[in-house]
């Protein structure tokens, strides 16, 4: 593929993530919102892979779209009952969040742009990262992924018990 | 024209840009909890992309890891606000952040 292909390709997954994530934040529907998040996932998967973290284009894909997003969706389902849907435009704060928005877009593009001359170092992440990935996971970074297994499993035991059924009061706790 | 079509890092930091202060807004202005993680997730990614971006350019492999865990902490993040967000809605019949305002029934 020439240059020109990856420009259209990599512009393509940009819009499609940029107009999904937009879609996500405006629409008055929480569904909608819910279902729109699916393609941002995947548009910024796909990005993923324009950086050569094929690794973690699949797990954003696996952890983000198979758990993230239904617990997500059971949330919206869970909790939009029939008669919370005349509360539709429910935005708070609207001129202020307009402007903070605005001037944080401007502050980070100049800052992007003019502060910092990004220099590309002189190797570049390139072809699979798999490799790299368990290398580094079993010598370097060992105790952090120790300690994200305790994490999960905490949060797992937190999550259950917050929205756990209360057997003994024979009602919902 | 050069700039277009050379995907370089500047590309990338526009889009975790955009993302960002997406997400940003969400919180900001949304009343409904499940869109505001929702915009937590989109400043999530926002950020993953900015650590992949500087890994892949810099020759690195700090930020492809540290991306990894973000991802570990998302999820665990997610699972706990969903039980307390599905709490709230038990508690006040509502998820309506602007009007959950007392910590008892």
């Amino acid at each position: 593929m020439n240059e020109l292909t990856i420009a259209i390709i990599f512009y393509i997954f940009a819009a499609v993530t940029v107009v999904s994530a937009a879609v996500v934040v405006f629409s008055k529907n929480v569904i909608y919102s819910a279902f729109s998040l699916l393609f941002t996932f995947f548009g910024v998967a796909a990005l993923y892979v324009f950086l050569s973290a094929d690794f973690i284009a699949v797990t954003q894909i696996v952890v983000y779209v198979g758990g993230i997003l239904v617990l997500l969706l059971f949330g919206v389902m869970f909790t939009n009952t029939i008669m919370s849907t005349d509360l539709k435009a429910d935005v708070l704060h609207f001129i202020p969040g307009v402007v903070l928005t605005v001037l944080l877009i401007v502050g980070m593009l100049y800052a992007f742009y003019t502060t910092g001359d990004w220099m590309p170092g002189h190797i570049q992440l390139s072809g699979s990262v798999v490799e790299r990935i368990g290398i580094e996971t079993m010598s370097r970074y060992m105790l952090p992924f120790e300690m994200a297994s305790i994490l999960l499993l905490v949060a797992l035991i937190g999550a259950a018990y917050l929205a756990r059924y209360d057997k003994a009061n024979k009602k919902e706790h | 024209m050069e700039m277009f079509t050379a995907i370089g890092l500047n590309h990338f930091l526009t889009i975790s840009t955009m993302l960002f202060a997406l997400g940003m807004f969400a919180v900001m202005t949304r009343k409904n909890a499940i869109v505001i993680l929702m915009g937590v997730e989109l400043i999530l990614n926002a950020a993953n992309i900015n650590f992949l971006a500087f890994s892949k350019y810099n020759g690195g492999m700090e930020g492809v890891m540290i991306s990894l865990f973000v991802i570990v902490l998302a999820a665990a993040e997610a699972a706990v606000a969903l039980a307390i967000v599905i709490n709230i809605f038990k508690t006040f019949k509502t998820v309506d952040v602007s009007s959950v305002d007392t910590m008892k029934e």
